[in-house]
């Protein structure tokens, strides 16, 4: 498909989610109490959207994921919540 | 247009979405063990539980004209425990003898731990004892991509483990090359807040093949989509994919990877 097709068949949702980004960061920002590692887990995803290859999905998800490579010992928990609170790649 | 589901949770479903699956095309359903969203408390709730996945729920689908195959584990959310696991394992040589069985799935990690890691192998060794198909659940958000890559070091470092026969699942931009890349089949898992959208599932496929890639609900007890599939492929359609390259992947891809088990058949 050329870029105008793929605008035609994008633009408009791709629109409201990137409102609905800013509007996230808004009430964030608005809030009080300190924000956990996530927020700054985020704002660091979204550097890569000004990355200037056709790789910046990979490019987020490797922001927000955990770079080490032995098992742990123990299960925190069950669950994920999205963002890794160490250094990232 | 005719597809298959080759991972949906259907004991979380209704028959509602059973019948919306039949209107939308669906042949076959293929369910693999999960968590049931609590920790069972004893090997007799894994009993009677693959007696539901190889008993029931054949005849619960057969009634809206699909076929219901399943495969068998206990998932990797519940293998903190080995004691628990160990015995779990020992029952499910006896349903691998059940007709609607496809493999052992979906096994994986979690949380990357050594405990998970170590039923992970276990369920490998009880797979390639007995010959049988492997489908991996790779774990969610920030533990996917460690993940992916500790699973692929056990398949890798077992040589009766044929690559061809085992299938990743719940692939996404940063982990479906190094399991194609290894001659793993891979699965993308079309979720609605996590995973792949169904656009990012099109954009994967365009960007890599789609010879050894399916797609999925995983429609389950959370937030997901028992009609994600033929949803993608009506998107499919619009990004101008031809009827006969949409039927590969929802349709012949399945049946490719999953008929080298005499079990499945339509």
């Amino acid at each position: 498909m050329t870029r105008n097709e793929l605008l035609d068949l994008y633009f408009m949702d791709s629109r409201a989610k990137l409102i609905d980004l800013a509007a996230f960061l808004d009430r964030i920002e608005k809030a009080e109490g300190e924000a956990d590692f996530r927020l700054a887990a985020f704002r660091k995803a979204l550097t890569a959207l000004e990355n200037e290859t056709p790789s910046r999905a990979k490019d987020v998800l490797m922001s927000l994921s955990d770079p080490s490579v032995e098992p742990i010992e123990k299960a925190p928990g069950k669950g994920a919540v999205g963002a890794y609170p160490g250094e990232t790649k | 247009m005719k597809y298959i589901e080759p991972h949906g949770h259907m004991v979380s479903r209704t028959t509602d979405d059973y019948q919306a699956m039949a209107l939308s095309g669906c042949e076959a359903v293929c369910e693999p063990a999960f968590w049931a969203g609590f920790d069972r408390s004893s090997v007799d709730g894994f009993y009677d539980y693959f007696c539901q996945l190889t008993d029931y729920e054949p005849k619960r689908a057969a009634k809206f004209g699909i076929r219901h195959f399943s495969w068998l584990c206990i998932n990797p959310k519940e293998s903190e425990d080995p004691m628990l696991a160990k015995e779990v394992l020992e029952i499910i040589p006896e349903f691998l003898k059940c007709p609607t069985v496809l493999g052992i799935g979906e096994i994986g990690l979690n949380k990357n731990t050594r405990n998970e890691l170590k039923v992970l192998e276990w369920h490998v060794d009880l797979a390639a004892k007995n010959d049988q198909l492997i489908l991996v659940h790779t774990p969610h958000l920030e533990d996917k991509f460690k993940g992916t890559k500790l699973i692929l070091d056990v398949l890798k470092s077992d040589s009766r483990i044929k690559p061809e026969r085992v299938l990743i699942d719940h692939v996404e931009e940063h982990t479906v090359q190094m399991v194609l890349d290894a001659g793993f089949w891979g699965g993308m898992t079309l979720y609605p807040e996590s995973k792949c959208t169904g656009a990012r599932a099109i954009d994967i496929l365009e960007t890599y093949g789609s010879d050894r890639l399916w797609m999925n609900s995983a429609c389950d007890w959370g937030v997901s989509v028992p009609l994600a599939v033929p949803r993608t492929a009506l998107e499919m359609k619009k990004r101008g994919w031809l009827s006969d390259q949409i039927e590969n992947v929802i349709y012949k891809n399945p049946i490719k990877f999953l008929s080298q088990t005499e079990r499945f058949k339509l």
